[in-house]
């Protein structure tokens, strides 16, 4: 037992005996004990250091609301966790941790320099200072700041858990296992409606875990929390969830819930996900969250050792841990006098209490004179003393005036303070629920709901324990409908409950050299608040940015009240019309690993693979994601670089086969009676005279006139379509499709079906091309008179049906083979059996952008860019003129979209012809024209051009069309490239190949 | 995330399978070049962002497949009703039989 431990209080277990390291020092805690109650069991309060001034920092709740004790816990290699809140981290055998923002040491930080210069650093000191002149940004403010500012170091190898999510549904989802919570799901759980109560603590009960001497139906509060547990345990409609914060409370009662599985636990003890996020859809919502306990507001109320009344409680009941020898209190509200009696009992000795009120309760006064503690009414305490550790406080009488008198000194090594309490309205106000403001309690509680939800006990502003049972079990009976009957409990020992509100306590000293904090984690102090309103910030919002109170990672839970009415106070309002902050997910730091779940490395996206990928992947392929899909980019031979394999690829396929595997194309087949006359409105084109049998490169508008998609479109018979779409626009295109199929021409009877995933398609290129297919095809004759370039012919190849296309995106010879995804392998197979005697090369999609460029066929959204017309790109010839209408066509004939100055698709050969030049950059007039430059377009691609020999790009330029054999200029880094103006056909402009 | 009523599989769906699709209830032109210039600049681009009740297509992507329509609270992000594409914009009286 180490000296401040109290043997036979608290839940921990004193058998179980558990070494820690906390900042390179060995000690020993408890089973049950958090970090902060093993410290606290060994005398250290002085746990890190504030965030800007670098003051020394206690341990100052015990609960989720803990704004100083702040530690990196580190579980092994990708498993460090900064920020840790010492209060709610559970004890293990051989944690590690450490405490933050000092160097070189905790005792001995050059950053408290920050606080001897503190009145240089007021509120909005950022905003203020650091601004000229601009390179000391740079240079010497960011890197100084951002030395000595940040809380905690963050980690740097991947994290090593898993983590684990879940969807859940119930009838009733009660959040918060204090008594308020419990009564409620007792009694809903009852009719059989199914419960889930979750609660952020290792073990239900609340307040009662730090309350045991209270009776309730004439038990001991543990032993009728151990049978609540028990009946609840026993109901299979119910679903209990410890250490399980709900973190966000979204539209119709659909809450996610972070259940934390193996922090507790020994590192690497366990096979189980880290945490588990459990997205709950709820019929109906209790919120029991309970309240949190104000700091009082005075000099040096931040000094380690001083900490919440209720903290200081629940350290002796719950964890059986003193917080000093020698303890004073200073309280508005009743609820400290049960601490220090608690205490006292316990012995503690406990000194003084310093009630700022006048006539504290009579039966408050008595027990503490039968304890022999001193109680000072009407006194404030003005200041405090101590290096480490508190040593004094400074107390001064004031008198009905208002006046303070002389000022007395005690002793003491804890100080514990209560401002009361304020209900935790965080999730209620997710959920967008109204809060009143409640004049007696000094505080918001909620209001008119938003969803279907009630609240319940001190989160309610219904403080006492017997009326928050008797609302959580009447919330609880609400939530079955007539059906419920609320459970009855009966209280024994209920201690009184009622307090007043200061803001600053009242002092003789100079307030503005007070360092009296509102917000503990962002070091906002009164002072700043009141200056913040000086400088002209009224909005509590503006405030709260300027002086980022409630901004820390604690979200205000300690401070957002305090900084309103004060604020409120110096803007001269009542608090409700100054109004809370808002109040946003998570309630706690979660981390991302919970939100990420499942969704990473592999599973953090969906990689979709042709049928013919396993063959890419076992010949070499490199491959580049393209949408979801992983395509091969190209197959370097060994020893070849990219250049290299792309150069031999293009070679093989413009001399003798190459071979592609297009599957990735998008297709929609669209079908009915009707299916030309659709095609006719949906694409710029005309399709009624397209024979079947016969392809035709269509062009997809939006309605505003620019280029969405193309593709080639193949006509089976007179109400059959087969359309092939971009590969990242497949889904796109179907969705446009069907838009204006349900709900623009709903009389049409077309139907579409998308059949991407179903045909596996081969592209093969290259002047030996129909010498390959032919021995393989069966009941088409591949004949170029017979079988011409841009048909379509349906048979079969290998034995399995095909539809065969005879289409060119290369300028060679081409044939596009559509066959049953499911046969696409054995035909690629097949296929590159029969071409080796042509030397048949396997190309990726590099060596197909290379090819098509030369040719001038465009990439959408590569050389169009949402802004791009038919007419822009050089496709006139692609829209049916006498057509009345189509998709876009209106648009066309806008004023702005015929301006001959619009950016025009054109070709570029740089003068140098090694010079590829960048895709993207941009493009100036001359090279000696004022800066800013006037940019007259850009580079849409740009390849190096293996069969000339040269570069090749193409590009949008403002009148391109008009401007072709002029001389322009792309500065890149390093020089300025010169470059003449061409058409976008840079081999085999008549298309000779394509005829054979 | 929001539950969506889908009128044709007739069951409230999580908003995954939903897709948003535009303000509801603006016909295209049943013959486009008769327009001035402005009338079909205001097709094309003019909505009417209203603070409160809003009539929007959506559609149910990953279920049926189909467009409907909806009236939504812009507010508070509440869906007031949906109904079939087709059926004209929903009276005040209406919208507030559903809400009840
Ligand atoms: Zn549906």
């Amino acid at each position: 037992m180490t000296g401040y431990r109290v043997a036979g209080r608290g839940r921990v277990d004193p058998d179980a005996r558990l070494r820690f390291i906390f900042d390179g020092r060995s000690y020993e805690g408890l089973h049950g004990d958090t970090l902060a109650s093993a410290l606290l069991a060994n005398g250290v309060h002085f746990v890190g250091r504030s965030f800007k001034y670098h003051r020394p920092r206690g341990i100052m709740s015990a609960g989720v609301e803990e704004a100083n004790a702040l530690v990196g816990v580190d579980r092994g290699r990708g498993r460090y966790t900064p920020n840790t809140r010492a209060t709610v981290l559970e004890l293990y055998d051989g944690l590690t941790a450490e405490s933050q923002n000092y160097w070189p040491s905790l005792r001995y930080d050059i950053g408290a320099v920050n606080d001897i210069a503190a009145p240089l650093i007021p509120a909005g000191f950022y905003y203020k200072t650091f601004k000229w002149p601009a390179s000391f940004w740079n240079k010497v403010y960011e890197p100084v700041i951002r030395r000595s500012a940040g809380l905690g170091r963050a980690p740097t190898a991947p994290d090593a858990d898993r983590y684990a999510s879940r969807f859940a549904h119930c009838d009733v989802l009660i959040v918060g296992a204090g008594p308020a919570g419990l009564a409620a799901a007792l009694t809903a759980s009852e009719s059989g409606a199914r419960v889930i109560l979750a609660d952020e603590n290792p073990e239900i009960g609340g307040s009662l875990l730090s309350d045991p001497a209270v009776q309730i139906d004439g038990k001991d509060a543990w032993n009728w929390l151990e049978e609540a547990r028990a009946t609840l345990a026993g109901r299979a409609n119910v679903t209990l969830l410890t250490r399980t914060t709900a973190i966000g409370y979204y539209h119709q009662n659909f809450l996610g819930l972070v259940q934390r599985l193996t922090d507790h636990l020994p590192a690497a003890a366990s096979s189980l996900p880290r945490e588990r996020m459990w997205k709950v859809r709820a019929a109906q919502v209790v919120l029991a969250q309970g309240a949190i306990e104000r700091p009082l507001v005075f000099d040096g109320n931040d000094r380690p050792g001083v900490m919440l009344a209720g903290a200081g409680r629940s350290f002796l009941n719950r964890y059986g841990v003193k917080v000093g020898n020698r303890v004073a209190v200073v309280t508005v509200h009743d609820s400290a006098y049960l601490a220090a009696f608690d205490l006292a009992r316990a012995g503690a000795g406990v000194a003084t209490i310093v009630d700022l009120r006048r006539n504290p309760r009579a039966a408050l006064l008595a027990e503490a004179r039968s304890l022999g503690i001193e109680v000072l009414s009407g006194w404030t305490v003005t200041a405090t003393k101590g290096r480490a550790r508190i040593a004094e406080i400074r107390v001064n009488p004031v008198d009905q005036n208002g006046k303070v008198g002389a000022a007395r000194m005690i002793g003491c090594d804890a100080l514990l303070m209560s401002g009361g309490w304020t209900p935790s309205v965080h999730l209620f106000s997710h959920s967008k629920g109204a809060l009143d403001w409640r004049e007696d309690l000094q505080a918001f509680v909620p209001g008119a709901p938003n969803e279907a939800v009630r609240c319940a006990g001190a989160g309610n502003g219904t403080f006492g324990l017997a009326a928050a049972l008797a609302e959580g079990a009447a919330a609880g009976a609400a939530t079955a409908g007539s059906a419920g009957t609320p459970t009855v409990f009966s209280v024994d020992g209920e201690a009184p409950f009622s307090g007043v509100y200061f803001r600053e306590l009242p002092t003789d000293r100079d307030p503005t050299r007070a360092k009296a904090f509102i917000d503990f984690q962002n070091d906002v102090t009164a002072k700043d608040i009141r200056l913040a309103v000086r400088e002209g910030f009224r909005s509590i919002e503006h405030v709260k940015r300027y002086t980022t109170n409630g901004m820390a990672t604690d979200q205000g839970k300690t401070s957002n009240i305090n900084g309103l009415m004060i604020a409120a106070d110096a803007v001269g309002k009542p608090a409700p019309e100054v109004g809370l902050t808002t109040f946003r997910p998570p309630y706690t730091p979660t981390t991302f690993g919970a939100f990420v779940g499942y969704s990473r490395d592999a599973h953090f996206e969906v990689e979709r693979k042709t049928s013919i990928d396993s063959w890419a992947e076992a010949n070499g392929a490199v491959f580049e994601p393209v949408s979801l899909w992983r395509r091969a980019w190209y197959f370097p031979r060994s020893g070849e670089s990219m250049h290299e394999a792309v150069a031999r690829e293009c070679r093989a396929t413009r001399r003798s086969l190459g071979i592609f595997d297009a599957s990735t194309l998008g297709k929609i087949e669209v079908v009915g009676p009707d299916a030309a006359e659709f095609m006719n409105r949906m694409y710029t084109n005309a399709w009624t005279k397209l024979a079947p049998g016969r392809c035709r490169y269509g062009l997809l508008l939006g309605e505003d006139g620019f280029i969405r998609d193309d593709g080639v479109i193949g006509r089976l018979s007179d109400e059959r379509f087969h359309v092939t779409t971009t590969t990242g626009g497949a889904a796109r295109v179907l969705a446009t499709m069907e838009d204006y199929l349900q709900t623009e021409w709903p009389d049409l009877k077309v139907w579409l079906t998308s059949t991407s995933e179903q045909w596996a398609v081969i592209a093969l290129n290259g002047p030996n091309a129909r010498k390959v297919l032919e021995p393989l095809v069966q009941g088409i004759d591949l004949n170029g008179e017979a079988f011409p370039h841009m048909a379509v012919r349906e048979g079969k190849i290998c034995g399995v049906p095909t539809r065969l296309f005879r289409v060119s995106f290369t300028g060679e010879l081409g044939f596009e083979v559509n066959v049953p995804a499911r046969f696409g392998l054995s035909v690629w197979k097949a296929l590159i059996e029969q071409g080796r005697p042509y030397d048949i090369t396997p190309y990726g999609t590099e060596t197909m952008h290379a090819l098509r460029a030369e040719k001038g066929f465009i990439i959408v959204g590569q050389d169009t860019d949402g802004t791009v017309t038919p007419h822009d790109a050089g496709m006139s010839w692609a829209i049916g003129k006498t057509k009345p209408d189509f998709v876009g066509k209106r648009s066309l004939a806008r004023p702005d979209m015929q301006d001959p100055k619009r950016k025009q698709l054109v070709g570029l050969l740089t003068e140098k012809p090694e010079t590829v030049l960048e895709e993207g950059a941009q493009i100036v007039d001359g090279p000696y024209a004022a800066v800013p430059m006037p940019m007259i377009g850009h580079v849409t691609s740009s390849y190096h051009s293996e069969t000339l020999g040269r570069s090749i790009a193409l590009a949008l330029i403002q009148g391109g069309h008009g401007r072709k054999g002029e001389t322009v200029y792309v500065p890149m880094p390093g020089a300025m490239h010169k470059a003449t103006i061409t058409d976008t056909v840079f081999v085999d402009k008549e298309g000779a190949k394509l005829n054979v | 995330m929001l539950l969506i009523h889908c009128p044709y599989c007739r069951e409230a769906r999580p908003e995954i399978e939903f897709s948003y699709a535009g303000e509801a209830h603006i016909a295209r032109p049943a013959d486009p070049s008769v327009l001035s210039d402005e009338a079909w600049r205001d097709f094309l681009f003019i909505r009417s962002n209203p603070r409160g009740t809003h009539y929007e297509r959506w559609r149910h992507t990953h279920g049926c497949a189909r467009f409907f329509n909806a009236v939504r609270d812009t507010v508070s992000d509440k869906f007031l009703m949906t109904y079939e594409a087709g059926r004209p914009r929903p009276s005040e009286a209406e919208i507030e039989e559903h809400r009840s």
